[in-house]
């Protein structure tokens, strides 16, 4: 026989470990791995989203502030491009031809790491240019338009309030995992404290795909397809013509105005001067260096982000305190000359008569009157002592929302600043400090800081005659109701009998005619208006003029504060502005024998005396 | 001559090519048709495919039938020649397909002489070597032999088809079974196992194992108990410490010396000891352990050259990609990839016929030819794969089974061939599409799309089929 014959064995067995090898190999690559799976998904799946129509903006009174319109986002597949006219592209987009050379740069830079995938080439085209861009899209293959709506403002007002939104970024979706890119969210405002309602639900469509990203067919017919979800359109409580009016008076001036529903705690109008266009907020992107470089800051909301001394109109407060701890009455009389002198201490004040009672003292704010006051406050031999005192006053002062945030809807809201006995131990050594070491709070000065809220909120809650609601920007409707919290009263420590004689005086300082009222400017012919005008010292230029109304008197529709940084006294621009856009609410329209005043307040411009630091 | 007994086909082997081509032509099927669904048109594959199987068929009955095996020696060399000058002249006047130019273009049809050259150098060496007085020993016919095999290889290499060259090293077992020393297997094996070590590692690592290995073969040999212990036992605490010492430290100064010095030093020393052991002992083998290792040196050195120089670019990537020396999912490893991931995502029973989505949307190249295994592994799971492994390893297992049992030793050599051509076929394809080896483009026999494939092995396969009939109708 062959001599050979025992090398089959040998052959044989090699061939055997061979094939046990691949068959091992198999195992593992189709049992024990479970990558490939999961990567062919993704090869053959690709999932188109339908991105849902965010939700609307609607006012107070069903008007739409913030609409959606349809663009088109331009998407190109490097892939697939060919050759193709740039020049003609680039007319049609109102491109610029080096903009598409570098773009098809960098495809070709990172072509590995693209490889089939669709990029966002441009976005937000118009409808016109997508159409212009249809007719001719065989001439330029690998690009496609897909459908996307952004934002349009039908009323020319409140930019800041209403917020933009803008496209998720990478640590933004690191933190909110159940945003994709691509993805749009509410970034400031309106549309970021009413995101989820706004939102609405992205849905897909599962198609088939080859390995050239060409869409092969529609995955098992659509039976995992998932519908779009719109989003809830939502009621604003502001008023979008007041808000429109709003914004014109407080053109080319820095500072506030706050409106507010005093029976509902609903914010009417909340203006921030310098303030975002809305024809900026469609495109952020585009202008946000511009915004975020203005020396006036516009992106930010002053409203609920800027804590100030709140100047004299804290008078009414004091006062507020003073009746309910039993050290004031209406018919307290101090006197005053030109000032509050103690020791080595002034207070100043301006010329007025003396003595005066507390109704006189608001009309005509007196400083003096209200040192008395917060002495007596502080110095009250009910208190152990001088701390005692102060922590007492301390929370009277933040039963009407001072000193913390009042947690509304509005995002980024501040705190503002309330001093502390510690605060006072630091500086003057503990207990070592009297009520005269503090007497600049008895003027809304000093330590103490506001925001135009906090004291929109304290025109509300005087209107209210002691309580007030939690300012917010949702307006509360049957099938949208609001967090039940902004249906809550908050009562002040102070009694709604007390409030009575701040309201006199408060009517008393617009309505007055006998002479000394300071703020007869604020006269609306046929309403009866109260007011306070407030002038808040500032070391670093003219002294903010500070305005805080509501009307009418009785049964109050709104409560409105102007803070105009710069505008000095309080009835030189905050008084004015605040009662022109009262008189706009209540009547519609600004009565003939204001119309020159009007005039006055839309031309005026403060920008000039505002000190910002420039870039 | 007594009539051919035709009761005594062997059905089984006929079963197993009928089981391979039919599923070949499920898997060509789906990983061809359209959306639109079958469409009987000739420009489709799977339409094609049914004529190429239909004229294999065809071929197949009129070689068990009507062809007498006794032509098959007879026309040997002149087939043999035939085919050569086929080869050779289709590098000059044929189309060239995917950067090689192998095919000869018949109107729709086109034809690889490559594929067919299988055949005239199966008969060739299946007629030398049953040659009564044929030796392997004897330098004339080793070297006629060696002859025969490099002539069809060298033309293919020309046609710049490195796989089919490949596949003509199967025959090498074909020798090895008719005693060729299995020495010059082990060499070969050896090689490119110090190929690849030299290229992922270094040329240090690939010495310390080369002068391990010489160091245990030595002490095997070595009649000397006392010395082969002792060598043996160095040699392989010196392998087995070798990844410790590579990560070590203190003994970084090893790396810190150049491989040629270290080449020297343990050169010298193995050198040394075989050259002892060699005097004292008179032994040939140890004379040839030593060229051997030698031999090995010079390989480890020439990697850089041989990688640098003779490889062209495209293997090198392919080589580079398969060692992990670069990852290249989207380049180069694409293909490797992709096809990994058709047949990894086809889990254990697979996505069902016409359900792979990897394999019918183009994600893997070549998805019919070269790449249909991918389908098999996509759509019918591991059953899928680990049958269709099953089937050629009975049909390889069962062809050395007949081979074995011829009397004539012309149709055992003949059976050898055709088995060890569809080994090296099945393994170095399967290989490919698992990753295994680098991307070597040759059909999977039987199963794959391609006439000209699908012939050469019902030819191979027929012929045989009809020597073991005639062997059998004594």
């Amino acid at each position: 026989m062959n001599p050979f014959q025992n090398r089959r064995g040998i052959v044989v067995g090699a061939i055997v470990i061979v094939f046990a090898v691949i068959a091992f190999r198999l195992f593992q690559v189709q049992i024990l791995n479970k990558e490939y799976r999961i990567t062919a998904e993704n090869n053959a799946l690709k999932y188109e989203t339908i991105y849902p129509a965010r939700g609307r903006i609607l006012d107070r009174n069903g008007e739409v502030i913030v609409d959606n319109k349809l663009s088109y986002d331009i998407m190109v597949t490097p892939y697939d491009v060919k050759e193709f006219d740039t020049l003609a592209f680039c007319r049609i987009f109102d491109l610029d031809t080096a903009f598409v050379k570098e773009r098809f740069r960098e495809y070709r830079l990172y072509r590995r790491k693209i490889g089939y995938q669709t990029l966002v080439f441009k976005r937000q085209v118009t409808g016109e240019q997508y159409n212009k861009f249809v007719e001719k899209s065989f001439l330029f293959p690998g690009f496609a338009g897909v459908p996307r709506t952004t934002r349009t403002y039908p009323f020319n007002a409140g930019g800041n309030l209403l917020g933009y939104i803008s496209e998720v970024d990478a640590n933004y979706i690191k933190e909110h995992p159940e945003y994709k890119s691509g993805d749009y969210v509410g970034k400031t405002g309106m549309e970021e404290a009413y995101e989820p309602q706004l939102r609405g639900e992205k849905g897909y469509n599962i198609y088939l795909r080859d390995a050239h990203n060409r869409i092969k067919e529609h995955y098992m017919d659509g039976e995992y397809d998932k519908e779009a979800v719109p989003g809830v359109d939502v009621t604003t409580t502001i008023d979008g013509a007041l808000q429109a009016y709003g914004e014109r008076l407080m053109k080319n001036k820095v500072g506030s105005l706050v409106a507010i529903e005093p029976g509902t705690g609903d914010i009417l109008t909340m203006v921030s001067s310098p303030g975002i266009d809305v024809s900026q907020l469609s495109e952020i992107n585009k202008y946000y260096k511009e915004l975020v470089n203005d020396p006036y800051k516009p992106m930010y909301n002053r409203a609920v982000m800027s804590p100030q001394p709140p100047g004299s109109v804290f008078k009414l407060v004091n006062g507020l305190i003073g009746l309910q701890e039993g050290v004031l009455t209406p018919n307290t009389m101090y006197g005053c000359h030109r000032g509050y002198v103690v020791g080595g201490l002034r207070v100043g004040c301006h010329g007025h008569p003396s003595p005066i009672n507390l109704y006189q003292s608001i009309m005509m704010s007196c400083n003096a009157y209200y040192c008395y006051v917060f002495r007596s406050i502080l110095d009250n031999p009910k208190y152990g002592s001088v701390q005692e005192g102060f922590e007492r006053w301390k929370s009277y002062t933040e039963s009407f929302g001072f000193g913390r945030r009042l947690e509304t809807d509005i995002p980024g809201e501040k705190a503002g600043t309330m001093p502390t006995s510690e605060r006072y131990d630091r500086i003057h050594g503990k207990g070592r400090w009297k009520s005269i070491s503090i007497i600049s709070l008895s003027i809304g000065q000093g330590e103490i800081g506001c925001t135009p809220l906090h004291l929109a909120n304290l025109a509300a809650t005087i209107a209210n005659r002691g309580f007030f609601y939690t300012p917010h920007l949702q307006k509360d409707t049957p099938e949208a109701p609001i967090d039940p919290r902004f249906k809550e009263r908050h009562y002040t420590m102070v009694d709604t009998a007390n409030f009575r004689h701040i309201v006199q005086g408060m009517e008393l300082a617009i309505n007055y005619t006998g002479g000394g009222a300071t703020a007869t400017v604020a006269r609306i012919p046929g309403v009866i208006a109260c007011g306070k005008t407030g002038t808040a010292q500032n070391p670093h230029g003219d002294d903010h003029s500070v305005f805080i109304t509501f009307a009418p008197k009785d049964d109050p529709k709104i409560a409105v504060v102007a803070y105009v940084e710069n505008g000095g006294f309080g009835a030189t621009w905050a008084a004015p502005i605040a009662s022109l856009l009262v008189e706009k609410y209540l009547k519609g329209e600004i009565s003939p024998e204001r119309k020159a005043l009007e005039q006055r307040v839309l031309d005026g411009n403060l920008l000039h005396k505002v000190k910002v630091k420039k870039r | 001559m007594p009539e051919t007994n035709y009761r005594k086909i062997d059905w089984i082997t006929i079963g197993l090519y009928l089981a391979l081509i039919l599923f070949g032509w499920m898997n060509i099927f789906s990983s061809s048709v359209s959306e639109a669904g079958f469409v009987l048109s000739l420009k489709e594959k799977y339409v094609m495919d049914l004529i190429w199987m239909a004229s294999a068929v065809a071929l197949a009955i009129l070689i068990l039938f009507v062809i007498p095996s006794k032509v098959y020696p007879a026309i040997s060399w002149p087939f043999y020649v035939l085919m050569v000058i086929l080869l050779v002249a289709v590098a000059f006047v044929g189309v060239e397909v995917n950067g090689s130019k192998s095919w000869f273009a018949l109107g729709p049809f086109r034809l690889q002489p490559a594929e067919f050259s299988k055949i005239s150098t199966a008969i060739l060496l299946a007629s030398l070597m049953s040659k009564y007085d044929f030796r392997f020993s004897n330098p004339r016919d080793a070297l006629r032999i060696a002859a025969v095999l490099a002539m069809p290889m060298l033309a293919i290499l020309l046609e710049k088809e490195t796989g089919s060259a490949l596949v003509y090293l199967g025959f090498l077992i074909v020798c090895y079974r008719e005693g060729m020393t299995g020495w010059l297997l082990v060499a070969g094996l050896l090689a490119i196992v110090f190929f690849i070590f030299t290229l992922i590692f270094s040329p240090f690592v690939a010495i310390l194992i080369l002068a391990g290995l010489a160091g245990v073969t030595a002490g095997f040999y070595a009649q000397h108990r006392i010395l082969g212990t002792v060598a043996t036992a160095a040699a392989v605490t010196l392998l087995a410490f070798l990844p410790r010492l590579m990560q070590n430290e203190s003994l970084t100064f090893l790396t810190h010396f150049e491989p040629e010095v270290w080449a020297a030093i343990l050169t010298g020393l193995v050198a040394a000891v075989l050259t002892v052991l060699f005097h004292l002992h008179r032994r040939l083998a140890l004379r040839n352990l030593m060229l051997g290792f030698l031999a090995g040196l010079v390989l480890i050195f020439s990697v850089d050259f041989v990688f640098e120089h003779v490889l062209k670019e495209h293997q090198r990537a392919r080589i580079e990609v398969l060692l992990g020396i670069k990852e290249d999912p989207m380049g180069v490893g694409y293909n490797v990839h992709q096809s990994l991931v058709a047949i990894g995502s086809g889990g254990f029973a697979g996505k069902g016929f016409l359900g792979g989505t990897q394999t019918r949307f183009d994600f893997v190249p070549e998805q019919s030819t070269d790449f249909i295994f991918c389908t098999v592994g996509e759509e019918w799971g591991l059953l899928g794969t680990l049958g269709v492994l099953i089937l050629y390893m009975w049909l390889i297992l069962r062809l050395i089974g007949l081979a074995e049992k011829q009397r004539d030793s012309f149709a055992r050599i003949y059976g050898w061939c055709v088995a060890m051509c569809l080994l090296m076929h099945v393994v170095i394809n399967i290989c490919m599409t698992i990753g295994l080896m680098p991307v070597i483009g040759i059909p999977l026999p039987l199963i794959s799309y391609g006439g000209s494939s699908l012939w050469a092995f019902t030819i191979l396969l027929f012929i045989f089929l009809r020597l073991d009939l005639d062997g059998k109708s004594y």
